[in-house]
Parts: C-alpha cells; sequence; structure tokens
C-alpha cells in the first residue's frame, strides 16, 4: 500500500513543453509513472515524449481519464495553472514551482478548501512511491520500497534522509515532500494522518526546519492521535536569529516559537526521537522497527 | 523587499491614508531648509530599515532651526544597528491624544491575510502580542471577496478605539488592506496611528514590507529596491541572485536547497566546527552558477575551508562538477582547500568529471563535513 500515489495515478504533465516539464516527464515515465498527457495552453495537438499535449487541462484529464496534475509552470502563471487543475477537479496536485507569490497561494489555498483535492507543494520536490510512481523531480535511484513513511519540508534534505535509510536497507512506502512556502497545501498532520491509517506504514520520519509553527503542530497531532511511530528531524539548529534562511519561509521570529529548539523540545514531549543527524535519525527507525 | 518610511509613505498618502506634511533630505542644509519649510515643530527621522530607531538615537524632536540643524547632524551619518544613516525625513511633529495601532499580514497558519487594530500604540507590538494577545482584535479576510467594511469596523469596535474616530480608523484599515492586495505586501503597518485633539488620523509612521517573489508585478517598487545598506558580501549575493546569510565562523559551506544547506551548517556544528555563512544556490544549478558561489565563499577572509555539498534532484551533479572544475582552474593557487560530496541526479557523471586534484571528494554527507572541519582547523592554525 501507498498514500497519494499508486498505480491507478494517471498523470498530466501541465508546462510540459518547457525544458524542466520536458526533461521531469521523461525521467518520471523512465520510472515508471503513467504519465497520459500533457497541458500548455496554445500547444494542443503536440506531444512531448511520446506524450499527447492539450490546450487545458480539462481536455486533457477528459480525453486521457487523468486524475493527478504536476505542476511546472512558472511561477508568474503558476496560481493559475493551480485554479485550472482544482477545477478540473482531479485527485492530486503536485506544485513543483518555487516562488510563487504568496498572495496567489492564499487565493489557491482558499480553492483548495472547497475541493476534495489534495494539493502537494508548491516549491516542493513531489511525492514518490517507490517502485511504482513518482510525481515530481526526487531522483527515483535512491529510494527502495518499504514501510517507512517520510515526510518532510526540504526537498534536498529529503534525499539525504532517504539515503540515509536505504544504506541501511529501511524502505518507503511513500514520501511526500510538502514544500517550505509560507502557504502549502497537504501539511504535515495532513501527511501524518494518512501514513497512521496506511497499514503498510510501520514507521514515519519527519522532516522539519526552523520558521512557522507547524511541526509544534504536528507533535500536537503525534501526541494525540498516533500509533505509528514517527521519528524526527528539524534542521536549523545553527541558525542565527532574525535571519531568513534561504526562500523556503525560513524565519525565526525571536519570539520562542519557529525555533529549533521549540520544535524539537515539541516533538521530544509528544514521544517522538530527534536525530541530531540524518544517519542517527535512519538509526531511531531501525530501532522502531 | 522593505520599502522605507519614506517610500512606504508615498504609498500610503497616495492611496489616501492621512499622513503628515514631510520631505527627505540629504544633507543638514537640506534638513534645515525642509523644517522651515514645513514649520515647526518637527520630527528628523533616520531612513534605516530597522525597528527601534527611537530608542537607538535615530529620531529627534526640533522645535527652531538650532534644534533642527543639532538633531540632522547628530542622526545624518551616524550609525544606526549597523546601518549607516544617508537620508533623514523631515516631518511636522503631530501633537495626538492618542496612539493606535493597525496592520495587516498573512497569517501563514490560516493561509489567509490578517487585519489588526489595537489601543496599544506607540510602543513594540511584538510584546505587547506577547504579553496580552487580547490587546490586539483581529479579523481574517477572505482572499478571494477582499476586506468587507463592517469587518474593518468589527475589528476597529472589538479593539475599544474611541466611537468619535472609530469610522476614520476603519476607513484606514480597509484602506491598508486594499493597498498590502495591491502591491502584493507581505506586512503593511501603521505604528502609531496617531489621534490629535480635533479628532484627525494621521499616520506617524508607516510600514511596508513587499514579498519579494511578487516583485516581478510590481516593477516600480522593484526599483525602489536599496541595496547600499547591506554588507558587502550580502550585496554580492544579492547581485549573483543566491540566498547568503554571513556568519562567523571559517567553514565556508555551498549547497542545494535550504533544508540541506541548514543541515550541512549543522552538522559542521555538530562535528565541533564553526560555519562561515549559509549559502543555498538554488534549483537547477548550471556551472555559471557554481563558479559564482565559490568566488562568494573565497571573497571571505574568514574561511579556512570549503565544503560543497550538493544532492541532485532537478540540480544535475555532472554541471555542478564542471562548474567546481571551471571554477578552481582558473586559480594558480586554490585560495583555500574544498572538500566536495555529491549525490543524486547525474552524481555518477559528476564524479567522473570532477578534478580529484583541485578538491577532495568525501561519499558521505558526514564524511565530507568532518573533513572540512579538519582543514579548516589546520589552515587557521
Amino acid at each position: 500500500m501507498s498514500v497519494l500515489v499508486d498505480e491507478n495515478t494517471r498523470v498530466v504533465v501541465q508546462g510540459i513543453t518547457g525544458g524542466e516539464g520536458k526533461f521531469h516527464t521523461e525521467q518520471m515515465m523512465e520510472y515508471g509513472t503513467n504519465v497520459v498527457a500533457g497541458a500548455v495552453p496554445g500547444r494542443g495537438g503536440q506531444e512531448v515524449a511520446g506524450v499527447p499535449v492539450y490546450d487545458t487541462v480539462d481536455r486533457a484529464a477528459r480525453a486521457e481519464d487523468a486524475n493527478a496534475a504536476v505542476v511546472f509552470v512558472p511561477p508568474a502563471f503558476a496560481g493559475d495553472a493551480l485554479f485550472e487543475a482544482l477545477d478540473a477537479p482531479l485527485d492530486l496536485v503536485v506544485a513543483i514551482t518555487e516562488g510563487i507569490p504568496t498572495q496567489d497561494m492564499s487565493k489557491v489555498y482558499r480553492k483548495l478548501r472547497e475541493t476534495d483535492t489534495h494539493l502537494v507543494g508548491p516549491n516542493c520536490p513531489g511525492v514518490i512511491t517507490p517502485g511504482v510512481a513518482k510525481l515530481g523531480i526526487l531522483p527515483g535511484n535512491i529510494f527502495s520500497d518499504g514501510n517507512v513513511g517520510l515526510v518532510s519540508r526540504s526537498g534536498t534534505l529529503t534525499y539525504q534522509v532517504v539515503d540515509n535509510l536505504t544504506e541501511r536497507g529501511l524502505g518507503q512506502t511513500t514520501a511526500i515532500g510538502i514544500g517550505g512556502d509560507p502557504i502549502i497545501g497537504t501539511d504535515f498532520v495532513d501527511a501524518l494522518e494518512m501514513f497512521e491509517d496506511d497499514e503498510e506504514t510501520h514507521a514515519v520520519v519527519m522532516c522539519g526546519e526552523i520558521g512557522g509553527e507547524d511541526e509544534e503542530e504536528a507533535a500536537r497531532f503525534i501526541g494525540g492521535n498516533m500509533d505509528t511511530p514517527v521519528v524526527g528531524f528539524i534542521a536549523g539548529r545553527t541558525a542565527p536569529p532574525g535571519k531568513r534562511m534561504g526562500h523556503a519561509g525560513a524565519i525565526v521570529s525571536g519570539s520562542g516559537t519557529g525555533t529549533a529548539e521549540s520544535k524539537i523540545s515539541a516533538l521530544e514531549n509528544a514521544g517522538v526521537p530527534v536525530g541530531d543527524t540524518p544517519e542517527e535519525v535512519a538509526g531511531h527507525v531501525e530501532d522502531l522497527l | 523587499m522593505k520599502l522605507h518610511e519614506y517610500q512606504a509613505k508615498e504609498a500610503f498618502a497616495d492611496a489616501g491614508i492621512p499622513t503628515p506634511a514631510s520631505r527627505l533630505a540629504g544633507t543638514v542644509d537640506e534638513a534645515v531648509a525642509a523644517a522651515e519649510d514645513i514649520g515647526y515643530p518637527v520630527a528628523i527621522k533616520a531612513q534605516v530599515q530597522v525597528g527601534g530607531r527611537g530608542k537607538a538615537g535615530g529620531i529627534e524632536l526640533a522645535d527652531d532651526e538650532g534644534e533642527a540643524r543639532d538633531a540632522a547632524e547628530s542622526i545624518l551619518g551616524m550609525d544606526l544597528k549597523g546601518y549607516h544613516v544617508d537620508r533623514v525625513l523631515v516631518e511636522e511633529a503631530v501633537d495626538f491624544v492618542n496612539e493606535l495601532y493597525v496592520g495587516v499580514t498573512m497569517d501563514r497558519g490560516e493561509g489567509r491575510p490578517v487585519a489588526m487594530v489595537s489601543t496599544r500604540g506607540g510602543v513594540n507590538i511584538e510584546e505587547v502580542a506577547a504579553e496580552d494577545p487580547d490587546a490586539i482584535a483581529r479579523e481574517h479576510i477572505d482572499p478571494a471577496f477582499g476586506m468587507h467594511p463592517y469587518q474593518a469596523r468589527k475589528a476597529v469596535y472589538d479593539a475599544g478605539v474611541d466611537r468619535e474616530v472609530a469610522g476614520d480608523v476603519a476607513s484606514v484599515l480597509t484602506t491598508l488592506y486594499d493597498l498590502w492586495a495591491a502591491k502584493d505586501g507581505s506586512d503593511a503597518e501603521i505604528n502609531p496611528l496617531m489621534v490629535t485633539a480635533d479628532g484627525d488620523v494621521i499616520a506617524a509612521d508607516a510600514v511596508m514590507n513587499i514579498d519579494d517573489d511578487a516583485l516581478f508585478r510590481h516593477p516600480d517598487l522593484a526599483e525602489m529596491q536599496d541595496e547600499a545598506a547591506e554588507d558587502d558580501l550580502e550585496a554580492k549575493a544579492n547581485e549573483y541572485g543566491f540566498d547568503y546569510v554571513r556568519l562567523d565562523g571559517n567553514v565556508g559551506i555551498i549547497g542545494n536547497g535550504a533544508g540541506l544547506v541548514m543541515t550541512t551548517l549543522d552538522l559542521v556544528d555538530h562535528y565541533g566546527g564553526s560555519p562561515a555563512n549559509f549559502l543555498d544556490i538554488g534549483g537547477g544549478a548550471k556551472a555559471e552558477r557554481v563558479t559564482n558561489a565559490l568566488d562568494m565563499v573565497f571573497s571571505d577572509e574568514n574561511v579556512d575551508a570549503v565544503v560543497f555539498n550538493i544532492f541532485g534532484g532537478i540540480t544535475r551533479g555532472d554541471e555542478v562538477a564542471r562548474g567546481i572544475n571551471e571554477a578552481l582552474e582558473a586559480f594558480d593557487e586554490i585560495p583555500k582547500r574544498v572538500v566536495v560530496r555529491l549525490a543524486g541526479t547525474n552524481a555518477e557523471e559528476g564524479m567522473e568529471i570532477l578534478n580529484t586534484d583541485l578538491v577532495t571528494v568525501e561519499a558521505t554527507l558526514e564524511a565530507a563535513v568532518q573533513r572540512a572541519v579538519e582543514y579548516a582547523e589546520e589552515d587557521s592554525q
């Protein structure tokens, strides 16, 4: 079993004619993902990597029976592309695009609440169910299938932790990169809830970082609702207060919440072991299984 | 991007929010002339983007020409919390009976905007929020509809604003929200919004931060970006388009993705070293970006060794390796030892390309960080 993605996932790629869209469509298909269509305004009738392109998501979804979208549309147009995907409607939308204006995402988020669609991202590496399908830009070769669920705010950190897990023979059910932007679709709690309900997932790794209060909220959820064991990791222990570490919305407010210490202690209080290094995280998972 | 107070005030005034008469001045003589025109008393305010200017001596009142000259002389050229003051705003001093706070920001937890009003204006509002959250009335806004007038009235009455000025304050708040929405603001604040004895409301300060990701929609605002006040290296990083933060250690760090770079910093600390910087080259980096990144880190004289940590997804290892070679081959003698760890997309191709005469290669993150910490220790002695 897996969450969000399985062998029935039929994908339309929005922005398939762009450089990244084309490259990663090929990578996704090589991995086994069922990419059935592309959608780019004005490019209907073309083909990319053997996949038919449609002018609208609606046409692509109807013609090819698609139920998921991966969005590689540039930031200025990505908000509109997300509305289009949510309106199709689809079960799952994965937004890879980085740098979408926050007010655009606020409107998308409002629309999202009126739908049954799962939105993952934006500014995320995507979702992968090893051996079945990947929707996004994750390097498939480092993943292996198994019974560890993974949810992370950071793309490259996801890869690092997966590498450490795979090295120890700890395969994954599904890995979800939720993205580090201020406003995202699927958050830690949504992902943890899905993993809790998935019988194949026997442990979950949650990778957070400084900024915001999502990890603290996840800790409250874990403490009150989860039987599946969770192992945590928090990036940014050495970040100085008040400095913005990258585009990830990782800023420590100085008001006590949002710091690495606050997140680590919230998780530890909820019974979640927190690794000091990605290597230690894998060690904790091994101990729990 | 932060606007200066004078830029934000101009935007507020254009939108119809009452502001005091004011003029920008770059010299003492200009400041005095502006004060004479506006009429005493005036406030002379340093135009630097830091909070707490008043306490730090960056704001002074002047009742006559002599005081205006003294104030301008002491503020212009001063170093305020690390920022050089080269401009002051000379402003009509408003006689007030009350100081309010109004603000609009994005509530990231809720995913929607929130408008705030408090009668505890004129002080550090974060402190008020921390010790007495109920002192701030909050109203969440549906971004699809914008702020309805009734919502502004509700916030203003909830905050306990005097009935005589409630209508005007509500009107300032809806205008502020509309401006925030139109300009892709991240925060917009007036603290204090002064209430005069005659019952007028006037924005005595103005804060407006714009979402950097939305600047493409606002070329007029993007032009206002003021890089002069930044650290030299941080200004260089801006030019290259890197996310960069200078720290006080001696291990230079370059990586891709904020989370992984932060983790690399944490590991340097974990293994007894001290990070010199945070540098995220971002996703999909090509060779030239890698060359620029090394140039940045080598320009920091505190750096004794560099760790280059790339886990490719959208970034490809062969591109990165090519960039590292190009950057290092340009030197007769490479200024600092560089440790490289490449994994993920096209990492194998990258390892084949990488010129190992120029760098030390390590297979794992832990090994790479430990090696860089060792090098930094050796080279700092």
